[in-house]
């Protein structure tokens, strides 16, 4: 909401006192924050009212003219100008040397075919000006200002109207009363403990006639329509608004057009009330109905476009067609004229959820619906209405009609909110007396009696005692309630996951991952991209109704396309290595639920020298390790899509699954883009979270010595290293402390298919040294079940 | 024999210091003091000394011995320690050659952020919770104040699951409030920080993604000076003590009353001008907007099963991203999502 202080100033209460910066955070800090602020004249520089005191032939030029102009300097200064509008005697806006015109040109002396100019002459446009402001003046020509209030040498933003302020204020929503300059006059006057003017409207009225013989209402959309008020106006001559209201009207933002459309505007800003007029020649029957538009029903809107209208959205409709789009926007077809001779004023309050729908639905969000959708006081129609009858009058623009057309649908609720003094200051921690709280709420208009406040039909946002706290409160000054410390009993922390995912985090980054964000919410084409099965239920996700896009429109069922599109990402950076880790949450479906479960996966992904399957594995044995997690098995898993076939293992503790790991598959790799080796692990933190250990206990060091005995076994290719650990483990008994493989070996000395494999196992007993004899019954029974089950030999 | 057992431990001290080897050493010991050795070979004269003279020359042979012997300690040592510094010479290596390389990874910026923020608020008695971000619309907006037909309900700003609008991606970690209280009696000092989604296109400042960091406290006697110690407590630590902040009112549906706070621009310090330019970090203001914040609303607590004339709370939400942003001057929001590792790297 745009506001320029000089109306306020001169309307409500002067201000004029007030610095720019004083008034801006004064009522930013009382609750109408302001976006920015501008000096309207802040463009517009060292441009004066000059006099032309002789104009003659440009020697070198059939069309310039050399000017001497009095600027009120002295000498007058020498303009050479193209116009052939000026003539001796005219007052004309003369840039200056060195001087600034709208849209940023700079004006500095020079010559024109060999004569001096000294500045230039200024059109209104290049003052920022159009027609519509300036309707009397030349549009291809120097603006003549003989007729204007001015001065040789006065600052031309004076003439202009430039020396004012616009405020934007960022409005709240629950504040649609501040949508217009009167309420932004009044917490304006709050904010300085001021009273404020009041205007009451006042129409003297003609002898032309009464409304009611010429038009009829109807409203059947009770629903969206709670209040049609309207007037009439006849004789109208339309023509510019004077001078005053056009300036208003433009520091406001609002181009003038005519007087009756410019008092509706003004009214507009004035009240918050949006107003439209109707040209009565064609409303049909001189009827207005307030209907839902009909299947397949169109208007052309004032902006020349054809509006396809639905059941649900509320027109304005003489007896045959729609006339106006209700709180949007008026019909071409009902348009006021230059040759417009009765007028309809309308002053309706319309549903605001029900515009704002409609004004979404066309996408044609405007001035009008953007107040009506705050849900505007219908106790405003008539003042508004009042007023813009007023100004008809105070233009001499037309004759008011007798009478007036008040439609309410609506109970108007009046009421009172117990002022409570204790409860307020408890609420605040303030200590406030109670003549105070009455005086702040005097000041906010909102009357008192006794120990009842009277809530004004336009704060429908005050309901309760906390609503009452705000206004004391933010009138008192937020910023001068002490600030206490409160004491309370409460435990803070973190849960046991939380601390064993921040765990997880820490182990990652040690290990040199480095976490990423990514977003939730995937493209359905990941599933294959990854080379999901058909039949997989991951690829049931939960679906956006209204996404931004097709790339953002399920929500991810796994963690790894968003790890490798990160991974694809800074591939195409050419960064020559990644390691990345995210712990990122995914969303089951549950049937029978509307919720999801929303998993967490702490997903590793690398690509780049050096990184092989074993590498990754080793970094996830590790961070397995920091998180207390127990003997986790590999178990080689051909059947994963997404991963190598032959180098991708499934993770499991105990039979319960915990994730994977592995190459990426090729075909994956290249459908991200990436053409190197990329290796993946995706482990569901829940899981694994379940399975760790508890915090171990003291176990006493060993007091007689280990048995180290090294053994090459040599087996087929087809024996995996955990199948001869296992047959190892079993054989070996109590006394087996751990086996570890260091060595694999093929070719001299091996046969073809075979391998050697090299473990280090230790011995050891609680209670006493281990005799050879003993070592040796040990690693005997262990050769002789690899034998038998393995087919494996002592090499 | 005394001029004897002189000569030999004169001698046997200058052949001691020319020694510069542990070997000549080693030689030297066994030809003064061996079986066969010099002194020895004199001792064995003794037999043919007079009573009176025997102890005596014995006393002298022994003081030469042991004066030798000294000599042969201190001279060992000496050598020792040229051999030591020899060796130590010969092994001395360029220390300015790079270390093995150890690569540590990188906490993501924002989560930095967040855990730094998280443990100030732990440190305060707050309880961390996570929660559902697919979520029932009674969560994120019903119970929280916010009517049917309310424009943040709308299609164009709230992604939903089904027809009725009923199921929906979180659009503020406020939804954690109610859940906290439904499970929960005061006294409570509730953080819930986590991922919200809007539907804004990704630019500098937008994203359809990002995060919220919930506050919520309900006891007997919470007072907005509450609320205002709390916050200025917890902007100085992660601000830093100088931080000039100020409160405004605004509107949010649950809370009542509602306020925002701002910190003074900490470039142009509140002037909003750097060098005669519109200062670029606040845009002019002088102030940043740090977070929005009020009393919980009666309706708010009243559907928590909270008696609202028994309990007073405050509540705040903090914008991690812009927090962040601002901490460590990321000028795109952008960049937080698209993980390049050379942004990554920096943090």
């Amino acid at each position: 909401m745009k506001l320029n202080r000089k109306w306020i100033n001169e309307e409500f209460l002067d201000l004029s006192h007030v610095s720019d910066k004083e008034y801006v955070e004064k009522l930013t800090v009382f609750g109408q924050k302001v976006e920015t602020w501008e000096r309207m004249s802040a463009e517009i520089k060292n441009v004066v009212v000059g006099k032309v005191v002789s104009i003659v032939r440009h020697p070198n030029s059939d069309h310039m003219w050399i000017c001497q102009v009095d600027v009120g300097q002295e000498e007058p200064v020498q303009i050479v100008t193209g116009a052939q509008n000026v003539h001796e005697g005219d007052l004309v806006p003369a840039a200056l040397h060195n001087s600034w015109l709208t849209g940023g040109v700079h004006i500095t002396k020079g010559k024109l075919r060999g004569e001096k100019s000294n500045g230039m002459l200024c059109s209104i446009a290049e003052l920022g000006l159009t027609p519509n402001d300036r309707p009397e003046a030349y549009v291809d020509g120097i603006w003549i200002l003989n007729d204007e209030d001015c001065y040789v040498g006065q600052d031309i933003n004076e003439v202009i109207g430039n020396d004012d302020t616009v405020v934007e204020f960022e409005i709240t929503n629950n504040r649609p009363d501040c949508y217009s300059i009167i309420g932004l006059a009044r917490e304006s006057a709050a904010a300085f403990g001021l009273p404020m003017k009041h205007h009451e409207p006042v129409v003297k009225g003609s002898d032309a006639g009464s409304m009611y013989e010429m038009l009829d209402v109807e409203v059947p959309a009770e629903e969206l329509c709670n209040r049609y008020t309207s007037r009439m106006v006849a004789n109208v001559k339309i023509g510019p608004s004077p001078k005053w209201l056009r300036q208003r009207l433009r520091a406001n933002g609002v181009r003038p057009i005519n007087n009756i459309v410019d008092i509706t505007n003004y009214v507009m800003l004035e009240y918050g009330q949006p107003m439209h007029a109707f040209d009565y020649r064609y409303v049909s029957s001189g009827k207005i109905v307030v209907r839902e538009a009909e299947e397949g029903e169109t208007l052309t809107t004032l902006d020349g476009n054809i509006r396809a209208l639905k059941p649900g959205m509320l027109v304005i409709a003489d007896e045959n067609k729609p006339i106006g789009l209700a709180g949007i926007m008026g019909g071409e077809n009902s348009e006021i004229l230059d040759d417009t001779t009765t007028v309809v004023f309308e002053s309706a309050n319309f549903n605001g959820t029900s515009i704002r729908q409609t004004a979404l639905a066309l996408g044609m969000r405007t001035e009008s619906s953007g107040k009506f959708e705050k849900n505007l006081d219908p106790m405003m129609t008539v003042p508004a209405v009042q007023r813009a009858c007023e100004l008809v009058e105070l233009l001499e623009c037309g004759d008011v009609l007798d009478g007036m057309i008040d439609i309410i649908n609506y109970v108007p609720q009046p009421h009172d909110i117990t002022l409570e003094p204790e409860k307020i200051n408890a609420l605040l921690g303030t200590n406030i007396p109670e003549e105070d709280m009455v005086k702040y709420l005097q000041l906010l208009e909102i009357p008192v009696e006794g120990r009842t406040i009277h809530v004004p039909s336009w704060r429908p946002d005050l309901n309760l005692m906390a609503d009452i706290a705000e206004e004391i409160g933010r009138s008192y000054g937020y910023n001068e309630i002490p600030t206490t410390a409160f004491k309370t009993s409460t435990q803070g922390g973190y849960s046991a996951e939380m601390k064993f995912e921040t765990k997880a985090g820490s182990l990652c980054r040690s290990l040199g991952f480095s976490e990423i964000i990514t977003y939730s919410f995937v493209s359905p084409s990941i599933f294959d991209q990854i080379r999901l099965p058909e039949d997989s239920p991951l690829r049931n996700p939960m679906r956006i109704q209204n996404p931004l896009g097709e790339d953002t429109s399920v929500m991810r069922t796994t963690a790894l396309p968003s790890m490798l599109d990160i991974l694809s990402r800074n591939n195409a950076y050419h960064n020559k290595q990644a390691k990345l880790y995210e712990i990122a949450k995914i969303y089951l479906p549950v049937a029978g639920q509307k919720l999801p479960q929303e998993p967490k996966i702490l997903v590793l992904g690398t690509y780049g020298a050096g990184e092989t399957f074993f590498t990754l594995k080793g970094e996830l044995e590790a961070i397995f390790s920091g998180l207390r997690i127990g003997k986790v098995s590999y178990e080689a898993d051909s059947t994963n899509p997404s991963y190598h076939p032959g180098r991708s293992a499934k993770v499991s503790y105990n039979g319960e699954l915990l994730g994977y790991i592995g190459q990426i598959h090729p075909i994956v790799a290249k459908n991200y883009g990436i053409d190197c080796e990329v290796y993946c692990a995706e482990i569901n933190m829940q899981n694994l979270f379940a399975i760790q250990l508890p915090e171990p206990t003291y176990v006493p060091l060993p007091k007689y010595p280990t048995v180290s005995r090294d053994l090459a076994i040599v087996c087929d290719e087809a024996v995996t290293v955990a199948a001869i650990e296992n047959v190892i483990t079993a054989s070996a008994g109590k006394l087996l402390r751990s086996v570890r493989l260091f060595d694999i070996y093929r070719g001299t000395g091996i046969a073809e298919g075979k391998k050697s494999l090299a473990f280090a196992l230790e011995l050891r007993a609680d209670d006493r040294t281990l005799t050879d004899e003993e070592s040796e019954k040990v690693i005997g029974n262990i050769l002789k079940a690899l034998a038998d089950k393995l087919n494996a030999v002592l090499r | 024999m005394k001029e004897q057992l002189k000569l030999i431990e004169q001698n046997a001290i200058a052949a001691l210091n020319e020694a510069q080897t542990p070997a000549a050493l080693e030689e030297l010991r066994v030809r003064l003091l061996g079986k066969k050795g010099e002194l020895t070979a004199v001792l064995k004269q003794m037999g043919g000394l007079s009573p009176e003279e025997r102890p005596i020359m014995g006393q002298l042979a022994n003081t030469v011995r042991a004066n030798i012997e000294q000599v042969m300690e201190n001279r060992k040592a000496a050598i020792h320690a040229a051999v030591l510094e020899q060796k130590l010479a010969s092994e001395a290596i360029d220390v300015t050659i790079p270390g093995e390389a150890v690569s540590l990874g990188h906490q993501h910026p924002m989560n930095m952020v967040l855990q730094e923020i998280k443990d100030i608020f732990v440190g305060m008695g707050y309880t961390v919770v996570d929660g559902p971000e697919v979520e029932f619309a009674s969560y994120n907006f019903t119970r929280l104040n916010i009517e049917e037909g309310h424009p943040s309900r709308d299609r164009s700003d709230t992604f939903y699951f089904d027809e009725n609008d009923e199921v929906l991606l979180r659009t503020q970690t406020s939804s954690m409030q109610i859940r906290f209280m439904e499970e929960h009696q005061p006294p409570l000092c509730m953080l819930a920080p986590g991922r919200v989604f809007r539907k804004d296109e990704a630019d500098a400042t937008h994203s359809p993604m990002f995060h919220q960091i919930e506050g919520l406290v309900v006891a007997e006697n919470i007072t907005m000076g509450d609320l205002k110690g709390a916050l200025i407590t917890i902007m100085n630590k992660i601000y830093g003590h100088d931080a000039q902040v100020r409160f405004r009112p605004h509107h949010f549906p649950f809370t009542e009353p509602s306020c925002e706070m701002d910190m003074q621009c900490h470039k142009c310090h509140g002037t909003g001008e750097v060098d005669g330019q519109v200062c670029s970090t606040c845009h002019g203001e002088g102030w940043i907007e740090l977070l929005g914040a009020g009393m919980v609303h009666p309706e708010v607590l009243r559907n928590c099963g909270i008696d609202p004339d028994k309990y007073s709370g405050f509540a705040f939400g903090i914008g991690l991203e812009r927090t962040a942003m601002g901490r460590l001057k990321i000028t795109d929001l952008r960049l937080i999502f698209d993980n390049d590792v050379r942004f990554l790297n920096q943090f």
